[in-house]
């Protein structure tokens, strides 16, 4: 294989190589809750309030990236604290329709607004994000995810999914906590979207729907919630997959699109089937039917 | 002013089949289906290739469309719900998995049809309009209507007067009791899927008739609506889901008529965020949780 | 006297579960809180745990109001809790477990562990160790780390008082702690309870073993439909014949 050859491969691969941060980025922001036991899908919102942040204050106002991007971190993460502070009291699904209402009215609030186009959107972001960019942040953000666990607050996070009231009488300040990582999903979310906005040159409300953060949650679940790389998991495998399978979905005349949602779909629901810790748990199934098929063959 | 009610009406009565379909399962299995945007899409689909490949009338398509829809219902409880009855976290189980199942049958649907709107064929239905008032009312507002609370009033009948409609009711407030009683919970709730469906695949094609507009994606916005029509009427309460569907296409129409159309969605989130931060029971829902 | 119930009500629907109840507990004393079922002794628990909000009357830790506290300020004033029908976080192991119940107890600032300050090690071993201790102290230390969903009955309980002990709380609240237990482990943990009490904690104990109460408490009330039918040392309350035909009447 020469130079030109690898060269040309990774040009074909890089968008889906940064493609995978992304999402890896996005479904972090996702499990941030999910980690204390909230189906929050307010993410697109957040999503989208980092993108546009992002997006006006390069075009309109031209400031230095790394500017734009902490506008983008700190705008939905200032959000989300009016936002958690009525709406973490709401049980299970309650919680999750009042967030997946959070995005919609995010999104139809940018359709309406003259000031960026409406349903047009910025258009001409220039490119600004390199791969180590979003892979650095993927780090950091991983990084504190990892440290956060098997610390006194990665235990009370735990115990509040695992069961709240009882959380409570002991200590744990449940509301701060939740509220905490909401917060820090939006500020997550933002990021990747400044982060997306300067990747792919736009940014527009159809973008930030709720099929994006069902993508999001999607991801999170596929991968396995039960760690904090799990997600990450979760959105390379849901990524590379349909790219994977773009090659023979052509030649059987099936279109990538709707190829991209089946799989997607097809894949979670084997998931919650019958692997509902994810697939970073997958590995321990296996361990675990070899070594009863091997007891059963050494019984027998 | 007739005229906005009229349209409310006509609007709510779409929303209303539909938002009986997700509290019919909402209040039987305590899950959210986010399948039954699926239903609504595929059906509408299902009524235009009846019309358009079958040559039937509209009048044939329709039933038809109806019994597809809940047959379709009773596939989608055997595939994404039954599987999790046991488990402790059924609840977002279950909502994962509907979620699963809608993203496999959008995908179907956009495969067979394509991503573009398609529209019911001239002639489909009549096109007569009658004057009430100083309303312009079509004639088919009036039939869709009409139709909305015919199957309003079948469905009440059923829940309260035949036995299947109490089998469903005791499943509803305890399924542990109701098994006690010997009555079939698997069966009951296949059957509550099978109203549901029915229930949201009606409100599809009469809003694929109604807006003369059928695509892929007609789901989803329906899907957010009909979330807010629930929250607004009580999770589990089917009245509360007739009143504030109709309530929120009334909503509608008037917002569009004073604000202008770009409001028109963020009135129901508007809601939404105001019944679950104010009062999360809404209208007619039970403030205590589900026993076992 | 460390905990006070002034005329405390709480009436779900048409019901009183709890009808104007009022006794207090001194510090280091075992309090046993007998009576039928039904007769409002769970409720009781939720109400001065902070789980559920009183309907009238109130609740006093030191002559500081208690009760229309959160449940985790209500915590970090002194008081814990066990459950009738076990709560332990399933997922997680024994050794966890007791852990988390050691929550107000730690000091771990998440900026020190993004930085990787030896301290961080330290005090996280540290409160490993106490967690340890204390799952000796209950006959667990063999078991810390398995699964709690995997433990028996009898040591599922033994962990969750561990886990209530964790962060040294003034009153110990237990919910029927020996139900279902045989007598060798009942006697264990009437052990147990001595123990804690010699050690400075008071304990509120509901129960039903009514032997179990006669034995370890210093002083009993019995309930019955909501209400305080009689309060006194356990010789008082056996020769009692409320309480008596409060019992005899539920054997019917």
């Amino acid at each position: 294989m020469n130079l030109q050859a690898l060269t040309d491969l990774w040009l074909t691969y890089q968008s889906t190589v940064a493609f995978v941060g992304l999402n890896g980025l996005l479904a972090l922001s996702v499990y941030a809750s999910l980690s204390c036991g909230q189906l929050s899908l307010a993410q697109a919102g957040f999503m989208a309030l980092g993108a546009y942040t992002s997006a006006i204050l390069t075009v309109h106002a031209q400031l230095p990236f790394a500017v734009v991007v902490l506008a983008a971190v700190l705008v939905p993460a200032l959000v989300a604290v009016p936002l958690g502070l009525p709406v973490l009291r709401l049980r299970g699904v309650f919680l999750a329709i009042a967030t997946i209402g959070f995005g919609e009215v995010v999104r139809i609030f940018f359709v309406n607004l003259d000031y960026t186009n409406g349903a047009l959107g910025i258009v001409a972001i220039p490119r600004r994000t390199q791969l180590w960019m979003i892979y650095g942040a993927l780090a950091v953000v991983l990084f504190v995810l990892w440290r956060i666990r098997g610390s006194r607050a990665g235990y009370a996070l735990e115990a509040i999914r695992e069961d709240e009231p009882a959380a409570r009488t002991m200590g744990i300040h449940a509301s701060a906590y939740k509220l905490a990582m909401l917060v820090l999903g939006a500020g997550i979310a933002g990021l990747a979207g400044a982060l997306d906005a300067h990747l792919n040159f736009m940014v527009a409300p159809s973008s930030y729907s709720f099929s994006r953060v069902v993508d999001m949650l999607v991801y999170a679940i596929v991968g396995g919630t039960s760690v904090f790389y799990g997600p990450v998991v979760g959105a390379a495998f849901l990524t590379l997959l349909p790219e994977v399978l773009r090659e023979v979905g052509s030649r059987v005349g099936l279109q990538p699109g709707p190829l991209r949602l089946f799989v997607n779909g097809l894949v979670l629901l084997l998931v919650i089937l019958f692997l509902p810790n994810g697939l970073v748990s997958l590995p321990r199934r296996l361990r675990g039917w070899l070594e009863s098929r091997r007891s059963a063959a050494h019984a027998a | 002013m007739g005229q906005q009610i009229v349209n409310g009406l006509f609007l709510g009565s779409i929303y209303a089949l539909f938002a009986l379909g997700y509290t019919l399962v909402f209040g039987v299995l305590d899950i959210l289906n986010l399948a039954h945007q699926a239903v609504f899409m595929l059906c509408a689909y299902a009524a235009l290739l009846v019309v358009v490949h079958l040559h039937l009338p509209i009048y044939l398509a329709f039933p038809a469309s109806v019994l597809a829809g809940g047959l379709l219902g009773i596939l989608i409880d055997r595939i994404a719900f039954r599987p999790l009855r046991g488990r402790s976290d059924s609840n977002i189980s279950g909502l994962i998995s509907s979620i699963a199942l809608a993203t496999i049958l959008e995908a179907v649907g956009l495969q067979l049809f394509g991503p573009d709107v398609e529209r019911f064929p001239l002639g489909t239905v009549p096109d007569r309009s009658l004057r009430i008032g100083d309303a312009i009312v079509s004639e088919l507002q009036v039939v869709i209507i009409g139709i909305a609370l015919a199957m309003l009033a079948v469905l009440t009948f059923l829940l309260q007067r035949t036995r299947l409609g109490r089998q469903i009711r005791a499943v509803a407030e305890s399924p542990l009791a109701a098994r006690i009683l010997g009555v079939n919970v698997d069966r009951v709730i296949a059957a509550s899927f099978f109203i549901s469906s029915a229930l949201g695949s009606a409100s599809g094609v009469l809003f694929g008739l109604a807006f003369n507009n059928v695509a892929p994606d007609m789901g989803r916005a329906v899907e957010l609506k009909g979330l807010a029509v629930i929250i607004l009427g009580g999770m589990g309460s089917m009245p509360g889901a007739a009143i504030a569907g109709f309530a929120l296409g009334l909503l509608e129409v008037f917002t569009v008529a004073k604000l202008g159309s770009s409001y028109r969605d963020a009135i129901a989130f508007g809601v939404l965020f105001l019944v679950l931060v104010l009062r999360p029971r809404g209208l007619l829902g039970q403030a205590a949780l589900r026993e076992a | 006297m460390l905990l006070r119930l002034e005329d405390l009500h709480r009436t779900f629907g048409g019901l009183r579960a709890v009808d104007g109840v009022r006794f207090e507990v001194a510090a280091g004393e075992v309090h046993g809180l007998i009576g039928p079922n039904g007769a409002g002794k769970t409720t009781l628990l939720n109400l001065v745990s902070g789980l559920l909000r009183p309907s009238g009357g109130s609740v006093f830790l030191d002559d500081l109001r208690i009760d229309r506290l959160a449940s985790h300020r209500i915590a970090a004033l002194g008081v814990t809790r066990t459950y009738q029908n076990i709560r332990l976080f399933p997922a997680l192991s024994a050794a966890d477990n007791v852990l988390v119940g050691a929550h107000l107890r730690r000091v771990d600032p998440l900026w020190k562990r993004m930085l990787f300050l030896p301290g961080v090690r330290r005090e996280e071993s540290a409160a490993r160790g106490r967690a340890l201790a204390l799952l000796a102290r209950v006959g667990m230390a063999d078991r810390a780390g398995e699964r709690a969903s995997n433990l028996s009955y009898g040591e599922q309980r033994r962990v969750e008082i561990a886990r209530a002990l964790a962060s040294g709380p003034r009153v110990l609240l237990l919910d029927e702690p020996t139900a279902g237990m045989n007598p060798a482990e009942v006697a264990s943990i009437a052990g147990l309870i001595r123990e804690v009490a010699r050690a400075g904690h008071s304990v509120l104990l509901v129960e039903h073993n009514v032997k179990l109460v006669m034995d370890v408490c210093d002083r009993i009330t019995v309930l019955n439909f909501g209400k305080v039918i009689a309060d006194g040392t356990p010789a008082q309350v056996a020769a009692d014949p409320a309480v008596i035909a409060a019992y005899l009447g539920a054997e019917r």
